[in-house]
C-alpha cells in the first residue's frame, strides 16, 4: 500500500517510514501542510497518515479543506490528546480513524485494513478465493453457502496469508503482525490462531499448509 | 501578622441609610428649636407691647395738683390687657417711693426706670410667673417735681398658652420634615446603589466559563472596579487558556518523541532475531507504553482536578454516553478479541453533570477493564436506573482483586500487587473515585462472582 505521512518530526517520520516498508508499504513523507498539498496533487495514495500540530497550520483545518475538496483517500489521524472529546470532533471533521501516539504498528495496520475495508462497501469487499468467498467487513467466509464467522486475530491471520498466496510466512513474522510489540508472547502462540482458522476452513479446499521449520502458507490444489 | 479590624465593613446601603437619617434628625431638632425662639420672642414682644402700652396710658393721665397728683386710672389700659384671656393684673404707683394706691408688695425694677419707655422684667409674685413693665414720669405739684413710678405686672398664663401651642407646631414641622426627608434619604439609597445591584446582580449571573468582560455602562465611581474586575477576568481567561494549551502541547512534545522511540524499538525488533534482545526490547516498548499511558492519565487527572472546579454542567445521556464510550474502545478491544456485552436501557438516562468529567471517568473505568480482561474474554457493562441513582457497573474476567480493598486500589498511584506485570500508573481509578465524589456519587471495586473484578460507579440522577 502506499501511504502519505504528514508529521513534522523528522525523527518520528522516518522511523515510521522505516517500519512501514518492513510490512511492504510506500510511505511519501510531507513535513507540513504545503508539502502534503503538493504530494496530493502529484501522486495517488491509499490512505494518508495526518499528525494533528504542524508548523504552518493545524491538521484538523486540512482535513476539513481535504473534505471539502470531496477527496475521498481515507485518513488516520495521528493525536498525541486522548480525550473523548477530541476524537469526537476528529470523525465528524472528516477523519476514517484516529490513532493516540505512541502507536502500535500492528493496531495501526489493523486499522488500516478496517479502514480500507469500510471504504470499499460490502458489495466491492467480497473476495472469491477458490471454493470460499471471503467477507471482511463481515468478518465471514462462507463454504458451500455456509458462514462461518472469524473473530478478529483470526480475520487479520487469514488476510495477511490471503496477500500472499502460497508465500510462505514464518512464525516470527506472522506474530508481529498479529501481537502487539508490547505483548509477550512466544512464535508459538501463533499455533493456536492458525489451529482456530485451519477448523473454519474446514471443508473447502483452501488449506493451511504447515512448512515444517519454516512457517506457514496458504494453498489451493 | 493580621491587622486588627477596626471596623465591620458592613452593607453601604445601612451605613448610606444611617448617615442620613442622622443627619436629617439633627436638621429636624435645629428646625424645632429654631422656631420656638423665633415665636417665644415674637409672643413676648407682643405682649410686652400690649403691657407697655398700658402702662404708660396709667403714666400719662396722672395729673399734678397744688397738694398732690390726681391719679385716674383710664378703663381702656386694661381692657387692652383683658382681652388676653384670664391673666390676672396687678398695679402699683408710688409718689416719691411711696406707694399709693396699687399691691404695695409688688416688685420693684432693680435699676434706674428711663423715663416712659417701658422697663420689662420677669418676677415670681403671688406664687404666680408675672411679666412687669415699669415706667415714670415727673408731675409738678405745688410748683414741685414729684417723681411718680407706675408699676403694671401681668400673669402669662395666656401667653404660655400662645407658646404651647406653637411649640406643638413646630414638634409637628419637626416630626414632618423628619419623616419626608428620612423617606427621601431612602429612596436615595436605593437609587445611588442602584448600579452597584445591578453590576453584582450581572457579574453573579455568569456562569463559570462566561469569561467575558463586563461591558455594561456604569457610574464613573464604579469604572475602576469595572476596570480591575476586567483586567482580572482577562488574566484568569489567559491562565485557563495557557493551562488548557499546556495540557494539549505537554501531551504533544511528550507523546511525539515516545512515538518515535517505540517505533524505532519495533524496528529493532523486527530486526532483531537474538531472543535475548527482543526480550529486552519488548521490555523497552512496554516501558514506552506504561510512561504514554501515565503522562496520559496525568494531563487526564490535572484537567478533571481543574475540571472539578470549574465545572460547565449540562444534561447528558449517560446511556448514549456509555454507548460511546464502548465504541471508541471497541476497535482497541477487538485487536485482543476482546468483546463487550452492553446492558444499558434504550431509554435516555438523564443527569446534570460535566461531560469531560464524565466522559474520562468512563474512559478510565473501560481501560482498566480492557487493561486487566483475559484475552478473548467478554467484558460486561451494564447501566441501571435504581431509584434516583444511575449505576453504572463494568465488570471484566481478569485477576480480580486478590483480596485487596477497594479504597486500596482507588488511592492516588495505588495499584493491586497482583498486576505488577501490566502496564498502569494507579492513577485511572482515582480520576473515577474523583469525578464520583464531584457530583456527588459514589465508586467501589468488587470481586466478580467466577473470577474478575466489577467497578461500581453511582451517581445521582437530576
Amino acid at each position: 500500500m502506499r501511504f502519505l505521512l504528514v508529521e513534522d518530526n523528522p525523527d518520528l517520520a522516518r522511523s515510521v517510514q522505516t517500519r512501514l516498508s518492513l510490512d511492504g508499504h510506500g510511505v511519501d513523507w510531507a513535513a507540513s501542510l504545503a508539502d502534503a498539498e503538493d504530494h496530493l496533487a502529484t501522486a495517488s495514495y491509499d490512505l494518508i497518515l495526518l499528525d494533528i500540530m504542524l508548523p504552518d497550520g493545524d491538521g484538523r483545518d486540512f482535513l476539513a479543506a481535504h473534505r471539502r475538496a470531496k477527496r475521498d483517500t481515507p485518513v488516520i489521524v495521528m493525536t498525541a490528546r486522548s480525550a473523548v472529546s477530541d476524537r469526537v470532533a476528529l470523525l465528524d471533521t472528516g477523519a476514517d480513524d484516529y490513532i493516540t501516539k505512541p502507536f502500535d504498528f500492528t493496531e495501526l495496520e489493523a486499522r488500516v485494513r478496517a479502514v480500507l475495508r469500510r471504504r470499499m462497501g460490502a458489495a466491492q469487499s467480497l473476495r472469491t478465493y477458490a471454493d470460499l468467498t471471503f467477507d471482511p467487513l463481515a468478518a465471514t467466509i462462507t463454504i458451500a453457502g455456509e458462514a462461518r464467522e472469524l473473530r478478529n486475530r483470526e480475520l487479520r491471520l487469514f488476510e495477511i496469508l490471503l496477500a500472499g498466496p502460497d508465500r510462505i510466512f514464518s512464525k516470527g513474522q506472522l506474530c508481529d503482525r498479529l501481537f502487539s510489540a508490547a505483548e509477550a508472547v512466544s512464535d508459538n502462540a501463533i499455533e493456536v490462531y492458525v489451529g482456530r482458522l485451519r477448523k473454519k476452513l474446514e471443508g473447502s479446499t483452501v488449506r493451511i499448509e504447515t512448512v515444517r521449520g519454516v512457517g506457514y502458507r496458504l494453498t489451493t490444489p | 501578622m493580621m491587622r486588627p479590624r477596626f471596623s465591620s465593613p458592613g452593607s453601604i446601603r445601612q451605613r448610606l441609610i444611617l448617615q442620613l437619617l442622622v443627619l436629617v434628625a439633627v436638621l429636624s431638632g435645629g428646625l424645632y428649636l429654631s422656631v420656638r425662639t423665633v415665636a417665644d420672642s415674637a409672643v413676648e414682644t407682643t405682649q410686652d407691647a400690649i403691657l407697655g402700652s398700658a402702662t404708660i396710658a396709667i403714666a400719662e393721665e396722672l395729673r399734678g395738683g397744688e397738694d398732690g397728683v390726681a391719679i385716674d386710672i383710664p378703663y381702656t389700659a386694661f381692657s387692652m390687657l383683658g382681652a388676653t384671656g384670664e391673666d390676672r393684673v396687678f398695679y402699683r404707683i408710688l409718689v416719691d417711693g411711696a406707694t399709693v394706691t396699687g399691691y404695695e408688695d409688688l416688685p420693684l425694677a432693680d435699676q434706674p426706670l428711663g423715663g416712659l419707655s417701658p422697663f420689662f422684667y420677669t418676677r415670681e409674685y403671688q406664687s404666680d410667673t408675672v411679666r412687669i413693665a415699669a415706667v415714670e414720669r415727673s408731675v409738678i405739684v405745688g410748683s414741685r417735681p414729684v417723681r411718680v413710678e407706675v408699676i403694671v405686672a401681668q400673669t402669662r398664663s395666656a401667653q404660655d398658652a400662645i407658646v404651647a401651642q406653637m411649640a406643638n407646631r413646630a414638634a409637628a414641622l419637626g416630626l414632618g420634615f423628619f419623616a419626608i426627608a428620612a423617606l427621601l434619604s431612602l429612596l436615595t439609597a436605593r437609587s445611588v446603589l442602584q448600579p452597584v445591584n445591578n453590576l453584582a446582580e450581572a457579574v453573579g449571573r455568569r456562569g463559570p466559563q462566561d469569561l467575558r468582560p463586563v461591558e455594561r455602562p456604569v457610574p464613573s465611581e464604579l469604572a475602576p472596579l469595572v476596570a480591575a474586575l476586567n483586567q482580572f477576568i482577562a488574566r484568569l481567561s489567559g491562565a485557563l487558556i495557557r493551562t488548557e494549551t499546556f495540557i494539549a502541547e505537554a501531551a504533544h512534545h511528550i507523546r511525539t518523541p515516545l512515538a518515535t522511540l517505540r517505533a524505532q524499538a519495533e524496528i529493532a525488533l523486527r530486526q532483531s532475531q537474538d531472543e535475548a534482545a527482543r526480550a529486552a526490547i519488548r521490555g523497552m516498548i512496554r516501558s514506552v507504553d506504561d510512561s504514554a499511558r501515565s503522562v496520559g492519565q496525568l494531563l487526564d487527572h490535572a484537567a478533571v482536578v481543574y475540571r472539578t472546579d470549574q465545572r460547565t454542567d449540562e444534561e447528558i445521556d449517560l446511556a448514549a454516553l456509555t454507548r460511546d464510550m464502548v465504541a471508541v474502545f471497541g476497535p482497541a478491544a477487538e485487536l485482543r478479541d476482546i468483546g463487550f456485552e452492553l446492558r444499558i436501557p434504550d431509554k435516555p438516562v438523564t443527569m446534570t453533570a460535566d461531560r469531560l468529567l464524565l466522559e474520562s471517568a468512563i474512559r478510565n473505568l473501560l481501560d482498566n477493564a480492557v487493561k486487566y480482561s483475559a484475552l478473548e474474554g467478554l467484558i460486561s457493562v451494564s447501566l441501571a436506573v435504581e431509584g434516583d441513582q444511575a449505576r453504572l457497573t463494568v465488570c471484566d474476567r481478569g485477576r480480580g482483586l486478590s483480596g485487596a480493598k477497594s479504597a486500596t486500589l482507588t488511592g492516588r498511584f495505588r495499584r493491586g500487587e497482583n498486576v505488577a506485570d501490566v502496564i498502569g500508573s494507579g492513577l485511572g481509578l482515582t480520576i473515577v473515585r474523583e469525578v464520583a465524589a464531584a457530583h456527588g456519587g459514589d465508586f467501589r471495586l468488587t470481586e466478580r462472582e467466577g473470577g474478575g473484578a466489577c467497578a461500581n460507579l453511582s451517581l445521582p440522577l437530576g
